[in-house]
């Protein structure tokens, strides 16, 4: 079966890397995988770590420069899906999203990458511009757990590094892999998921509908699946119009629940 | 489809006879493809050998058993506190005669200054000595303290309490994931607050919000192992006097737990009620902890923190206690005549005016109330100088104070109402000024039943 892949390629500025040179990174992942640590290592920074899942709640942010290039790097909440059932899940989501960061780091924990390759199947369909981190490489040879990153690249089709955050390992060629990236001399072809029959003939009616309704950025394959799920609400973060648009890195804070 | 006729957005409109009715099933469909692929590509990418013996296992089979679970649990907090207070004697004693001997050389600089008597009051007496206080107590215990906590949480452990303690939620109706937030409170209640948002279901998690100021948390460490060492230590033999100690203040968290779940099992009983639902906690493997990581990170991120708080808001809560001791209308000071308005309603809760003085002039920060109760006695005549804790002992023995008025501010400290910084994150976290209002009323009432309770009854039996 073919299928048609709409991933959204970007606006203008974003192809262009002589334009720009801050880039947005979010950092995304299962809980527990040791995202904090990644975070801190990159950024230099000490946001508290702790060995417990649900630790980080709010986004937190920090910067590093990298072959003089300034990388901001946005820490979400540990989630293992994007189906914004939580408040922290819908943070992570609607961030990825909606306030379209240039690369989306997914981190993952290689001695249970089966659970954590959902969450990242999930962030393909919404962006091209991913690079899985395969974390804990070191527990993982402890548990004589062997990670194949090459095999995965390829049948992920996004660039994919093995670390072992809490000794640095590796953390430089991830650094490498974001620069070419940003540098637009990594192209990726992300594997998308394909669901049944029924399933994508449907989507293959509502996705072209849905081009009037929003801009060109938002992934239409995505919000057609999301629709067939009923999840509704995601049409209000969208500009319920092709022309309408807000400028990119902004995003709704909406943390805080609301009782009657 | 409800949200669908609403009509407001224009491409559900022309979207709807398109989209089919089972969402439930549809959702279904799409994770499950999702897995197939996962576990497809896993297929590919990823070798397992033979695992070596599964030594995490084993050990949660230890750690979370039904029996094994909660005494192991408990005596992992006994051992905590009782190294804590074993260990933070010595330094507290060094660091008090450092401090003091300090102050005994600024005095004398004032003096060949020839300052005049009210500004050497206000810094001297009231700042100076407030901050020296703050130090010289709550250093020590939080420079231990702080350090093993985070040991415990580095290793992957605080899940394990989780696990154990989920069935008691659930029992309580209340959410399994609730025990990690009220865990995060340990810490700081505003922390623990925010921390609810891990909880989906808005019912669940209010009930966690209202509930995490039972968490004993870091500004109420120091004061609860303080008066434990002091008050408790002292009715036993000097052998053991530490080891009740730690317990005594394991009892106070204890309280505070089974007050979480009677609280949480009220509340889903009659303001939100409803059905709990069921969470997936995942046990993280033990990890190897950073021991560097542990003691830099715990130092400079909590007991910094808290102690650069405490002296933010003890130095002008030491100029202002001291100036309301020392300005009179009358012949009374303004100080005595606030407290001892308050000090019926102190009295018949086990404690006096000034300790009820001192909670309320501690709204900012629980890590000010001991030393404001500490200045209102020594503004109040007595001006001894506080070089040890046996010191402070005959001090507070001076104001009448019994074991029965250390246990009533323990319970106290436990049960009031939340520090400002945690209502405030209540009210950001809710958004709605009645649910702030109950968090602070919640705590208030039960604490004033508790340490009325305590003391009247101590006071029937004669103790």
């Amino acid at each position: 079966m073919t299928v048609n892949c709409h991933i959204v390629s970007t606006e203008p500025g974003k192809d262009n890397p002589t334009v720009r040179n801050h880039f947005i990174i979010a950092l995304a992942g299962n809980p527990n995988v040791g995202k904090s640590t990644v975070f801190n290592r990159l950024t230099g920074m000490k946001q508290h770590t702790g060995n417990w899942p649900g630790k980080t709640v709010i986004k937190a942010e920090g910067t590093f420069y990298h072959r003089n290039r300034r990388y901001t790097l946005v820490d979400l909440p540990g989630t293992y899906s994007l189906h914004a059932g939580s408040a922290d899940e819908q943070v992570a989501r609607d961030f990825i999203c909606f306030s379209r960061p240039d690369i989306t780091l997914v981190v993952s924990d290689a001695t249970c990458l089966e659970r954590n390759l959902n969450l990242v199947l999930q962030v393909l369909e919404i962006t091209s511009q991913v690079v899985l981190c395969v974390n804990l490489m070191d527990e993982a040879k402890r548990k004589r757990i062997q990670v194949d990153t090459e095999k995965l690249a390829q049948e992920l089709g996004i660039p994919v590094v093995g670390t072992a955050a809490r000794s640095g390992q590796g953390l430089n060629r991830l650094k490498n892999v974001l620069g070419d990236m940003v540098d637009g001399k990594i192209v990726t072809s992300p594997r998308c998921v394909v669901y049944d029959q029924e399933l994508e003939s449907l989507v293959q009616q509502i996705e072209p509908r849905l081009a009037i309704y929003m801009p060109n950025w938002v992934n239409r394959r995505w919000v057609a699946l999301r629709l067939l799920e009923g999840e509704f609400n995601l049409l209000n973060h969208i500009p319920h119009n092709a022309l309408m648009d807000y400028p990119r890195g902004e995003i709704k804070e909406d943390g805080a629940l609301c009782l009657l | 489809m409800s949200a669908i006729s609403e009509q407001k957005i224009p491409v559900l409109r022309e979207l709807e006879p398109l989209l089919p009715a089972n969402e439930a099933v549809i959702k279904d469909r799409i994770v499950s493809s999702i897995y197939q692929q996962a576990e497809a590509i896993c297929r590919q990418a990823v070798k397992t050998g033979k695992p070596p013996v599964n030594l995490d296992a084993r050990l949660d089979g230890i750690l979370t058993s039904r029996w094994l679970g909660f005494p192991i649990m408990l005596l992992l907090l006994a051992l905590v506190l009782w190294i804590t207070i074993t260990g933070a004697n010595y330094p507290s004693q060094l660091l008090a005669g450092g401090l003091f001997w300090l102050e005994e050389q600024l005095a004398s600089l004032f003096m060949a200054w020839g300052a005049p008597a009210w500004l050497y009051g206000i810094l001297i007496l009231g700042v100076y000595r407030t901050l020296a206080w703050v130090i010289a107590v709550m250093l020590p215990p939080m420079a231990i303290f702080f350090p093993l906590f985070t040991l415990l949480e580095d290793l992957g452990y605080l899940p394990r309490v989780a696990f154990n303690m989920d069935n008691l939620f659930r029992r309580a109706g209340a959410h399994g994931k609730q025990c990690l937030t009220m865990c995060m409170g340990f810490g700081c209640n505003a922390a623990g607050v925010t921390s609810c948002r891990i909880i989906d279901s808005p019912r669940e998690r209010l009930i966690a919000i209202l509930t995490n100021t039972f968490s004993v948390c870091n500004g109420r460490f120091p004061t609860l192992i303080v008066l434990a060492t002091i008050f408790m230590g002292a009715l036993v033999a000097p052998a053991y006097s530490s080891m009740l100690a730690a317990l005594v203040v394991v009892g106070i968290i204890m309280t505070g737990i089974v007050v979480t779940l009677f609280i949480s099992y009220l509340l889903s009983r009659t303001l939100l009620r409803g059905v709990p639902s069921f969470f997936v906690l995942e046990l993280p493997p033990f990890r190897k902890p950073q021991l560097g990581q542990i003691i830099i990170r715990s130092l400079l991120d909590r007991t910094l923190f808290v102690l650069g708080r405490a002296v933010v808001i003890a130095a002008p809560a030491g100029a202002l206690t001291w100036i309301l001791a020392n300005s009179f209308v009358g012949d009374v000071s303004v100080f005595t005549r606030l407290t001892s308005w308050l000090d019926p309603l102190g009295q018949i809760m086990g404690m006096d005016g000034i300790i009820l003085m001192a909670f309320l002039l501690g709204l900012p920060a629980n890590e000010i109330v001991l030393p404001i109760i500490i200045m209102g006695y020594m503004s109040a005549g007595s001006m001894l100088e506080l070089d040890s804790m046996s010191a402070l002992r005959t001090l507070l023995l001076d104001h009448g104070w019994t074991w029965i008025t250390a246990i009533c501010v323990m319970l106290f400290s436990l049960l009031h109402f939340p520090c400002g910084t945690t209502l405030y994150t209540i009210f950001k976290e809710t958004r709605r000024a009645r649910w702030t209002l109950l968090a602070l009323l919640l705590p208030l009432i039960l604490g004033i039943l508790t340490t009325l309770l305590v003391n009247q009854g101590a006071g029937l039996i004669k103790l």
